[in-house]
């Protein structure tokens, strides 16, 4: 018996169909489970892996390679903020002390609440509007601290 | 050929090589670590930057990689250029800067190609003050151990393990500032050739724990060259020792075998020399029937009392060297000698002997395999037999990548471009197994059943591809369409390969490869045959033209013999324990040689310590019939000497003359007596051969403490030991220059080049190539053609009962590894595998334990399904946890 769901398992198996080579579906498989569990687990990674016909290393190292692939439990909003070049000459750093400080957290951490997580990423490819972040799968520009507020209140 | 300029003088190169292998071969000292001859170029380490320049008149340059750039006609490098050199400098100290600098506490100390390339580049004060990476390691069983903290991130482990032996459960996990290279979980590596990682690390990430257990510097290593005893394939190994203990087990470079690989058997197998239940003295049988040590002489005195007053019989060994086997031979009478295989192995492997006789210009040696296009395995479960041909059978199929590559114009080189060329074709390999194997991932199409069925399959292909060679009859449709596919790309074929055994233990098998190449050979001279045996010198044995065991057992039953003489054998695995036993019973004397502590040793009246690998010389014949010297590593505290000195002791007892005292006139005397052994005394150098008046050194010029090496139990010095056996010393001095014979090179030092994979290279005519003093061995058998074809065999149709497949297993199926704590380790609770229908047929379910009678022995074991067998086949393990001396004809009863 899988850890998977039916419905993981046969998402995975209509991801495989579409590849020559069905290994070609190890990323999509690791979105399939994250997509229904918001993280990927030690025990689901191996389960996805079999479905694939991987080795539970080879999935690891797709699944350690992506940075939105999550290897851990995140919150119910998982913030992601730019921290290259564009975004940091535009104020990243101010915007990254403040959400730090109001949210209380570090990076890789999650509030106790269980409502953000908050994670660096290298490239939003929203540089003519840094600085910028991620909340979900809502893009934010032009960050400063003060709009940071009311952009998280909308997040519950 | 292309001329290319460095720094200042022309050279004839290979223009379709890289610069960096270009520059290596002339002998120029350029740093490198993601290069690798077998590995090829990925560029990614950027060490071993150079200067290019577009002309003679271009001043500037530019810095190019040298492992990414072509060695093209004209082109002009400089490695001496100071931006080159400050490049590599500044390389090295970022790959430093995470790295511990924990060298006086790593094992890879002495022999790291970090630290040879951190003095290469004159990196040799840090600036970096920062905090450092750290990791978590990964217990990785019993033979590697790990420590991610000193890696410099070069990925050679990770193209090693993944892209050259295709393993599956190592990857560079993680990215940028935090990559990490290991498994998924803790665990050992599933690959057959993990072992490789020690050598193949330029750093002490991966690093040998079977070393580490009882820990020496390489610099402080005794070394000889040696033969791996664990199969029949003769890969060179160079076994360290310290105080008379073997340390470890390190390849030695063999430009026509091994290379630069071993397997994990060979490398971690060594274990059985160190034992402690094995006997390390003379013992005999006292009133109260245990074995008690014996001073020699009395030894001696009781064992030729026990020849003289009786009627013995001499039992060889195929684990044995030709001297050895020779010696018991010569003690009791050519008529009094059987050579130590089973019945059913000793068929096959005479069956072997005459297929390379027939096929003398057409046999491969292991380099050659990697280069064949197409591959028909008949029989062999190569992966558990004879390891290393896997490997080598993985290259071969990937030789498409190259001529893909080829057609796209991407150099050969080119390592990354030539896997994406290749992606997922392979050359084929069609495989005709009892079940499936480790190599499935890469044959084109398996064939499975028993030895019989594999037989037919042969002897269909070989009429298909001649209609002279005699074709089988009853043979189901299904087996003659696998026929005509396999005969059909065998023959539009540049260069096939056919592989054969003796693991089933079945004759016919190797008759029916003789038929294939036979009809191969008519139309294309370039068709390679590589047979394999199970054991070190089981081809050997077969050229002592003896009765198998089965006669010596024959002959107790009978009353005619009533004592046994055995060479390092254990003849419970050759015949059924209830057979042996019984013989056992009848004997007046049992005399065993031997170094381990086997069952039949456990049962003798008289034991004598021999010498193994590690404490004798002597020659194997390998499975192409190539003879090679193995040399004695130490000598052993004690009476341990070879089984040759023991035999020499005991003929001179007997008051018979003896003509050898060392290894040149041992040597003589067996081509004198036997021809067919007309070569092996030029398999070495002789005892006496000197190089500037001087001997050849097992210890490395940098030896530390010698005069201090035994102070505990006597502050002075020893003397050092005199070899009367070989042209080695028993020290450091001796010749260190570049003429030192390969066949007598211990271990690979080179100024600025210390670990073991880089040093070699000033020993090869190229980089990769050859050894420069010529690979070592020389292949003794004569061509002789026996003409037509061999007619089929009478297939026996019974039909209803079940029929027998042996399965090996790399780590339990040979005596003397299955002995060694490491790789006792890997093996777990082994199984009697059948399909489903079988298993249904038995009554038993996956697990339930089942309770069988092969050649009248029960065994019980757990119950395997494997849906690859076929039907009324049971799958028997054949090792220390199942049986030995089955074979395909056993008969089996369930």
């Amino acid at each position: 018996m899988s850890v998977l769901s039916d419905a993981e398992i046969e998402e995975i198996r209509h991801e495989m169909a579409l590849y020559e080579d069905p290994q070609a579906a190890t990323i999509e498989a690791l979105n399939v489970v994250q997509n229904h569990r918001g993280w990927v687990s030690d025990e689901s990674l191996e389960a996805a892996a079999e479905v694939v016909g991987v080795t539970p290393t080879q999935m690891e190292a797709v699944a350690t390679f992506y940075n939105l692939i999550f290897r851990k439990p995140v919150g119910r909003n998982v913030i992601m903020i730019c921290d290259s070049i564009s975004c940091y000459l535009t104020g990243y750093e101010s915007v990254r002390d403040h959400l730090k400080t109001s949210l209380g957290i570090d990076f890789g951490q999650t509030t106790s609440d269980n409502r953000f997580t908050l994670l660096p990423i290298c490239c939003l490819g929203n540089c003519g509007n840094g600085p910028a972040m991620r909340v979900g799968n809502d893009y934010h520009g032009n960050l400063t601290p003060e709009t940071i507020d009311t952009i998280l209140a909308d997040y519950v | 050929m292309a001329k290319i300029t460095i720094d200042g003088r022309q050279y004839d190169v290979d223009e379709t090589d890289n610069v960096l292998k270009v520059a290596l071969s002339k002998g120029f000292d350029l740093p490198y670590f993601c290069w690798h001859p077998e590995l090829h170029s990925v560029g990614a380490c950027r060490q071993c930057a150079v200067k290019q320049y577009k002309n003679g008149d271009d001043t500037q340059g530019q810095i190019a990689m040298a492992c990414m750039t072509p060695a093209s006609d004209g082109s002009l490098f400089s490695i001496s250029d100071n931006e080159a050199a400050e490049m590599r400098a500044q390389v090295v100290e970022w790959l430093m800067i995470n790295h511990p600098h924990d060298c006086a506490v790593c094992e890879e100390g002495g022999e790291c190609h970090l630290q040879d390339m951190t003095l290469m580049t004159g990196h040799t004060r840090r600036r970096y003050i920062g905090p450092k990476r750290t990791h978590r390691n990964q217990n990785l069983g019993p033979f590697i151990s790990h420590e991610m903290n000193r890696c410099i991130a070069c990925y050679r482990c990770v193209r090693y393990y993944r892209d050259y032996a295709d393993g599956n459960d190592l990857r560079a996990l993680g990215s940028h500032m935090n990559v990490y290279f290991g498994r998924d979980t803790d665990g050992p590596f599933e690959n057959e050739f993990s072992g490789n990682l020690v050598e193949v690390c330029p750093t002490g990430v991966f690093t040998d724990k079977t070393l580490g257990a009882h820990y020496i510097r390489k610099w402080d290593l005794q070394n000889a060259p040696s033969i791996c005893t664990h199969c029949s394939l003769g890969c060179n190994t160079s076994p360290g020792s310290r105080r008379g203990e073997l340390r470890r087990i390190q390849n030695r470079y063999h430009g026509e075998i091994n290379h630069y690989f071993l397997c994990d058997r060979g490398r971690f197998g060594a274990g059985f020399t160190t034992r402690d239940d094995r006997p390390r003295q003379p013992l005999s049988r006292s009133a109260n029937n245990v074995l008690e040590p014996v001073a020699k002489d009395d030894a001696i005195a009781a064992v030729r009392q026990a020849i003289a007053s009786g009627r013995a019989i001499g039992i060889g060994s195929p684990r044995a060297s030709i001297e050895d086997n020779y010696a018991l031979r010569h003690l009791l009478g050519a008529e009094h000698f059987v050579n130590g295989l089973s019945a059913a192995e000793s068929r096959a492997s005479h069956a072997v002997r005459d297929l390379l006789a027939d096929n003398a210009n057409h046999i491969a040696t292991l380099r050659e395999v990697e280069s064949c296009d197409a591959v028909f395995v008949i029989g062999e479960d190569v992966t558990q037999t004879a390891p290393r041909l896997a490997l080598s059978l993985r290259q071969s199929a990937k030789t498409k990548h190259f001529e893909l590559a080829r057609a796209a114009n991407i150099p050969k080189w080119h390592a990354r471009a030539v896997h994406e060329a290749g992606q997922h074709h392979y050359n084929p390999i069609f495989e005709a197994t009892p079940a499936a194997t480790r190599l499935q991932d890469i044959t084109a199409e398996s064939t499975h059943g028993d030895a019989q069925t594999i037989a037919q399959l042969a002897f269909a292909v070989a009429s298909r591809l001649d209609s002279q060679a005699p074709a089988p009859s009853n043979v189901d449709d299904e087996l003659l369409k696998r026929a005509e596919i396999i005969a059909e790309t065998l023959r539009n074929a540049t260069k096939p390969l056919i592989v054969v055994g003796t693991g089933l233990g079945d004759s016919d098998v190797v008759t029916a490869a003789g038929n294939v190449m036979k009809a191969l050979t008519t139309a294309n001279d370039a068709a390679q045959i590589f047979p394999t045996l199970l054991e070190a010198n089981s081809l050997g044995m077969s050229l002592f033209d003896a009765p198998s065991i089965d006669h010596a057992l024959t002959q107790v039953e009978s009353g005619d013999v009533d004592t046994l003489v055995v060479n390092q054998n254990d003849i419970f695995e050759r015949a059924p324990t209830h057979r042996v036993d019984a013989v056992l019973k009848n004997l007046k004397n049992l005399v065993v040689l031997d170094h381990s502590l086997t069952e039949t040793t456990a049962r003798a009246d008289h034991v004598l310590p021999a010498g193994s690998f590690a404490e004798a010389d002597g020659t194997l014949i390998n499975n192409e019939g190539r003879a090679q010297r193995f040399f004695q590593v130490f000598i052993s505290e004690g009476p341990i000497q070879e089984t040759w000195r023991w035999c020499a002791d005991l003929a001179r007892a007997l008051g018979r003359p003896v003509r050898w005292n060392g290894m040149d006139d041992l040597i003589t005397a067996i081509v004198d007596e036997l021809p067919q052994f007309a070569g092996i005394q030029d398999a070495a150098p002789s005892q006496s051969f000197r190089k500037a008046g001087m001997r050849f050194p097992r210890g490395t010029h940098r030896q530390a403490a010698r005069t201090a090496l035994y102070a505990e139990i006597d502050v002075r010095e020893r003397r050092p030991e005199v070899d009367a056996d070989s042209a080695l010393s028993f020290s450091m001095e001796g010749y260190h220059g570049s003429e030192l014979p390969s066949e007598l090179l211990a271990y690979a030092y080179a100024p600025g080049w210390e670990s073991n994979q880089q040093a070699i290279t000033r020993f090869q005519d190229e980089v990769g190539g050859h050894l420069k003093m010529g690979d070592p061995g020389v292949r003794i058998m004569t061509s002789k053609d026996n003409g037509g074809y061999t007619k089929l065999p009478q297939t026996n149709s019974d039909g209803g009962g079940w029929r027998v497949a042996p399965r090996y297993h790399i780590f339990d199926s040979e005596s003397q590894s299955a002995r060694a704590p490491a790789i006792a380790e890997r093996v777990n609770g082994r199984q009697i595998t059948v399909n489903r229908a079988s298993a249904d047929k038995l009554g038993v379910a996956d697990g339930d334990s089942l309770s069988i009678t092969i050649d009248g022995d029960a065994l019980s074991l757990p119950v395997a399904i494997d849906d690859s067998l076929g039907d009324q086949v049971i799958g028997i393990p054949i090792g220390s946890q199942g049986v030995s001396g089955v074979h395909a004809a056993s008969q089996v009863e369930a």
